[in-house]
């Protein structure tokens, strides 16, 4: 049984059709990229994998994981720019996930504190959030992430607006993430070279169809050899 | 001075001016931490234009005023809660729409029974004089039920403030956290605005959030801070409008524009050292 199995899903994006009988599976330990074109709805599937907007047809099912236990990365927004909190805050607030919380229990600190210490950020973790660069709050909202689950992680454009080589450093924390820690990852990026680069399904959406399989069955695809040339040896 | 400090509490209607008034002040504090962080702060000030011509309609009705601004604030903020979660842009049009119908309405029928007289000038300006006994109870139950909420769900609330899609997507029943805000919200303008006036009681949600914020940089020290603010500039402004014989709202209004004033030089300060 796949962790996350979608068949034949349908979404709307406003009241334009956005994903178009979408069907795919994720198993334990994959590292799934959706990538495609803007307005290719791949924002949208992940709200409907999430639970923020309804399916118009099709079923996203999930065995052995409860709604509870997926993690999330969403697109920063323009709140985050101003809001005064401190990164430790922050990463606790993973951990409201777990249930109603009065005050957070020394385990619930023990865990923030893994995290905080996992992705790096042990050194700023009493400085102001809204201070710190793109690729240090990417890292600060993984480890809130990872304080709600350690099996699933949902990444919506991590990488948009940071400059190459942090974009390269994340996806080796995510990668490290994936392989070392087992966590499942479902990423959605227009970075087409990292994803085929870092994860083994690949998830494309397009305007003319989709495609999803293995990274090797991907880039036999007409649009992997648009992109990365005639032969498709990246 | 001192001396006129404490005569200050020798008067009745000024020692229920100052309960009533420190309660409000302190729970605007901290719920504005949240409605100016979630670019919520003109709904503050829609709620009490509406607030005005429900206080307007229990005086031609002759009727307690909490018993009709209430309900009626609190259906209110239902409705622009729904409109500014629906749609971005209009949403702030929607809620100009909203107070000024309101406060259109209040006018009219204080023009067509009593006329603008000294009690609904106290309506938009404000006055210590306004509360009665049941007032003050009413508002000493309510400010209470404001505060406990607020520390219960203290963790919720800035989990949904700081990032409302995580917060959903992890389970969490946003929806009902946001409701809770702007019932609570409602209730606070309610009470405070009839000391401090409709005009005047939305600069309580908004100032002491935005004061703190010049200076504090996580969000418990924000809240405590502004909380502290709150209550400190409430009680200068009361002492400043009984000494000078001032208008109380305008005082404490004058007041925590001058403690925005000083934390946004402090704020600036700390910037350069830093």
């Amino acid at each position: 049984m796949s962790m996350i199995s979608c068949e034949k899903v349908y979404m709307n994006y406003d009241s334009t059709r956005a994903v178009n009988g979408v069907t795919f599976n994720v198993e334990e330990g994959d590292f799934l990229c959706i990538v495609g074109e803007n307005g290719t709805g791949k924002s949208t599937l992940l709200k409907g994998i999430l639970g923020l907007q309804k399916l118009n047809s099709g079923t996203i099912t999930f065995s052995g994981i409860t709604k509870r236990e997926i993690g999330y990365l969403p697109q920063r927004t323009d709140v985050q720019k101003d809001f005064p909190a401190s990164v430790r805050e922050v990463v606790l607030s993973g951990r409201q996930t777990k249930g109603f919380r009065l005050f957070y229990t020394a385990e619930d600190k023990r865990t923030a504190r893994q995290n905080i210490v996992l992705m790096g950020i042990d050194d700023i973790k009493n400085k102001p959030f809204n201070e710190l660069s793109g690729g240090q709050q990417q890292r600060v909202l993984m480890a809130r992430a990872l304080c709600a689950t350690q099996k699933l992680l949902l990444l919506d454009e991590p990488t948009t607006g940071l400059d190459p080589f942090v974009t390269a450093e994340l996806y080796k924390l995510i990668s490290h993430l994936n392989r070392d820690h087992g966590v499942t990852v479902i990423m959605v990026t227009h970075d087409i070279r990292n994803s085929v680069e870092y994860a083994n399904r690949i998830l494309s959406m397009e305007h003319d169809g989709d495609f999803f399989g293995t990274t090797q069955e991907y880039m036999q695809t007409p649009a992997a050899k648009r992109i990365f040339g005639g032969d498709g040896n990246a | 001075m001192l001396d006129t400090f404490f005569r200050m509490f020798e008067y009745e209607f000024m020692l229920r001016a100052i309960i009533v008034g420190a309660l409000v002040a302190l729970c605007s504090a901290l719920l504005g931490v949240t409605l100016v962080l979630k670019r919520y702060s003109m709904i503050g000030d829609g709620l009490s234009h509406v607030g005005f011509g429900a206080l307007c309609i229990a005086l031609a009705m002759n009727v307690a005023p909490l018993s009709v601004s209430v309900p009626i604030v609190v259906i209110a903020a239902f409705l622009l809660l729904q409109i500014s979660e629906n749609s971005k842009i209009k949403g702030d049009a929607a809620i100009a729409l909203i107070s000024s119908t309101a406060l259109a309405v209040g006018v009219i029928v204080t023009s067509m029974t009593t006329g603008i007289n000294s009690d609904v000038n106290g309506y938009m300006f404000g006055s210590i004089l306004a509360m009665s006994d049941t007032d003050v109870l009413v508002s000493i139950i309510l400010s209470a039920a404001v505060l406990v909420l607020y520390v219960v769900f203290y963790n919720k609330i800035f989990a949904v403030t700081f990032d409302e899609s995580f917060a959903r997507a992890t389970g969490t029943k946003t929806k009902t956290y946001n409701t809770l805000i702007s019932l609570l919200t409602a209730i606070t303008i309610v009470i405070g605005m009839r000391i401090m006036g409709a005009m005047l009681i939305s600069s309580l949600v908004i100032f002491p959030a935005l004061t703190s914020m010049r200076v504090c940089r996580s969000f418990r020290n924000v809240v405590v801070t502004s909380a502290i603010v709150s209550v400190v500039c409430f009680f200068v402004g009361l002492f400043v409008s009984f000494a000078y014989s001032m208008p109380a709202g305008a005082s404490v209004v004058a007041v925590n524009a001058a403690a925005f004033l000083s934390f946004s030089v402090v704020g600036m300060i700390k910037r350069r050292v830093s």
